[in-house]
């Protein structure tokens, strides 16, 4: 087994910045580990000349699968396309940065190769000619050093572990190649998609959020969140788990799969504080908690925490801050 | 129709976790618990059966201890019709590669039309298993479902991604992982949890699974932890109990930061 293969994620036409990130990082770890990364991508209508730009984040060689299969987002396709590039590639670790199709595509390509899996890496180290991993684990309280017995070793980072710097420049050969695809693989399809829309202010810009989660209790919860924003001048920020539930916009989710965000404050309402809600949020300058569940995670992170009904304390403070204003 | 829902004993999120310095696994010992997220999954085959499929057989899997028995009757009382509970010890230490081939022979050994999962096990805070089980079964896989709907033999779900929500379309059989939001589990009535355990039960080694011992558990493990360290904290917290001055507190708190004028 030889090499490192780097899954770069295409949305939109483009690379994810967290594939670009993971893709410099592989070849910092490739170099101390004497391992070529190529960049694997696919998708539908790629364009090589734009792929060949990945080799100035780090690969050495770029491999294209391009076919309708690839263009719709579902992991299970892509799991071929990657099989088919280890059956002639023989790469030692593959790697790609969390998303919703990544993880599953990377769970599918470990079951596939019978290779171990780790999910949520924080850290990739070079230790004895191997890589071993940094796993975060229980509420980011401990980080285990995982490494794998396997020939293959399958790694999903965290997302916004690794940034990406604006690349060096440099180009790479981009090759293309044919996956071979599983009766399995083909039967999930994509039958409908809505745009996240903007609504309303957009959270990545403001200097105070104020988030809701499921404590508020109903989509009606939001009126009070709204008004604490409004006496911040702020705007208001969600979990997925309302998002969801229909209870608040897309525009307005933080967190792995939705926006990430560095406001000066950042008050979380009724949020348990989830690794993948965190990862949206926790660059905040200040962090307070409102959580009625002294245990909730939210509180390991925060740097002021309440704990009680918000119901109660989110109008107080609306009420404080206004008399201020 | 028949449903499989996989779910795990996770240790009670409100008690203090802990890793073995020497084995490097979670200490299981103190009080254990449903995976909170895994009462959603429940929840979705029970609205299954009370809609458009009545004639559902709703089973629960589980890989996990002998003295997991408490937790599979909670999924039973929550709606579950019988367990299959693969309790070895030969399978204690699995990763994520050995759970998945457990669960992966435990369903195979029976045709279930869908097996639904949680969105992520509260411990170990993965999402991947549903990846990896529908791939071992040669299944389609659907993750994150915030919506299910069955009809002609197929599931249509939809679920978010980064750009939005996709609405796709799954042929039975099929695995599928629910997101948290998909609905709001009920709590079981006090006869429902007094019949769980007279519900079958049935209690699996991996020999009756025909797997080999050593491609699971800590002989099969594909990944390792060589070690333990401390990340970084965020620093000092402060944490208090609302007395009714928890927001007067805070505001001073924000004011001495010169978050508010
Ligand atoms: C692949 C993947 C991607 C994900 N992406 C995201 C993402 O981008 N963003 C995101 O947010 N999540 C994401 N999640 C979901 C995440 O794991 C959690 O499920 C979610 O963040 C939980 O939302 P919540 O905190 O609103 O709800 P819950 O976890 O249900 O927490 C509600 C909290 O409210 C508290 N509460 C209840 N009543 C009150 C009250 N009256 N007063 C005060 N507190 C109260 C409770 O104690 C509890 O802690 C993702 C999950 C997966 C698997
Ligand atoms: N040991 C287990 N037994 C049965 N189901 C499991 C087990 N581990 C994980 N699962 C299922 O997989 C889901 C996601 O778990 P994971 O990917 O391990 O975080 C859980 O919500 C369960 O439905």
């Amino acid at each position: 087994m030889i090499g490192i293969a780097v899954l770069c994620e295409v949305q939109s036409g483009t690379v994810t910045r967290g594939s670009l990130g993971v893709l410099e990082e592989a070849a910092r770890l490739g170099a101390a580990l004497g391992e070529p990364v190529t960049a694997i991508v696919c998708g539908s209508a790629i364009d090589d000349a734009a792929m060949a730009a990945l080799g100035g984040f780090g690969a050495a060689k770029v491999r294209v699968a391009d076919d309708a299969l690839l263009a719709s987002g579902i992991a299970q396709p892509v799991v071929d396309a990657c099989a088919s590039a280890q059956d002639d590639g023989g790469y030692r670790y593959w790697l790609a940065v969390a998303s919703i199709m990544t993880a599953d595509a990377m769970a599918g390509l470990a079951a596939r190769l019978g290779a171990g899996l780790v999910i949520d890496a924080v850290e990739l180290h070079a230790e004895g000619g191997s890589l071993v991993t940094r796993r975060s684990g229980l509420g980011d309280s401990v980080l285990a050093h995982c490494g794998f017995t396997t020939p293959v070793g399958v790694v999903v980072t965290r997302a916004n572990a690794f940034a990406a710097t604006e690349g060096n420049g440099g180009s790479a050969p981009v090759e293309r190649f044919t996956p071979s695809f599983r009766a399995w693989s083909q039967a999930v399809t994509l039958v409908g998609h809505e745009d996240a829309v903007e609504t309303g202010p957009d959270i990545s810009a403001a200097d105070v959020l104020v988030a809701g989660g499921r404590g508020l209790g109903d989509a009606s919860g939001f009126g009070t969140i709204e008004e604490l924003a409004a006496a911040f001048g702020g705007a208001v920020a969600a979990t997925r788990a309302v998002v969801d539930a229909g209870w608040y916009p897309y525009s307005a989710q933080v967190g792995q799969t939705g926006k990430t965000v560095t406001p000066k404050l950042y008050i979380a309402c009724g949020i348990s504080g989830a690794i993948q809600h965190k990862v949206g949020m926790q660059g905040s300058g200040t962090i307070v908690a409102i959580n009625k569940d002294k245990n909730a995670p939210i509180f390991d992170y925060a740097d002021f925490g309440i704990v009680g009904d918000l119901h109660t304390i989110v109008p107080k403070l609306t009420e404080l801050v206004k008399q201020r204003g | 129709m028949r449903i499989a829902i996989c779910v795990k004993e996770v240790p009670d999120p409100t008690a203090v976790k802990r890793i073995d310095d020497s084995t490097h696994r979670l200490v299981r010992a103190g009080e254990n618990t449903l995976n909170p997220y895994d009462r959603h999954a429940i929840e979705a085959a029970v609205q299954i059966k009370e809609g458009p499929a009545p004639d559902t057989e709703i089973t629960v899997v589980t890989v996990a201890p002998a003295s997991a028995g408490r937790s599979v009757d909670r999924a039973l009382a929550q709606g579950g019709d019988r367990s299959v509970h693969v309790a070895d010890d030969a399978a204690a230490g699995s990763d994520l590669l050995g759970t998945a081939r457990i669960l992966a022979a435990a369903l195979k050994r029976e045709s279930f039309d869908l097996i639904l999962l949680g969105q992520q096990a509260a411990d170990s805070e993965c999402y991947v298993m549903a990846g990896l089980v529908a791939e071992l079964l040669e299944l389609p896989c659907v993750t994150q479902a915030a919506s299910i709907e069955l009809a002609d033999g197929a599931v249509t779900i939809k679920r978010q991604v980064e750009t939005g929500y996709d609405t796709v379309k799954a042929t039975l059989p099929c695995v599928v992982s629910v997101s948290d939001a998909i609905n709001e589990p009920r709590y079981p009535p006090l006869p429902a949890i007094m019949g769980a355990k007279r519900k079958p039960h049935e209690v699996v080694s991996l020999a009756e699974l025909g797997i080999d011992a050593a491609t699971v558990g800590t002989a099969g493990a594909a990944t390792v932890v060589g070690g333990l360290s401390k990340p970084e904290g965020r620093g000092d917290t402060i944490v208090i109990e609302d007395d009714g001055t928890a927001a007067a507190q805070l505001l001073a708190f924000l004011v001495e930061k010169k978050l508010v004028a």
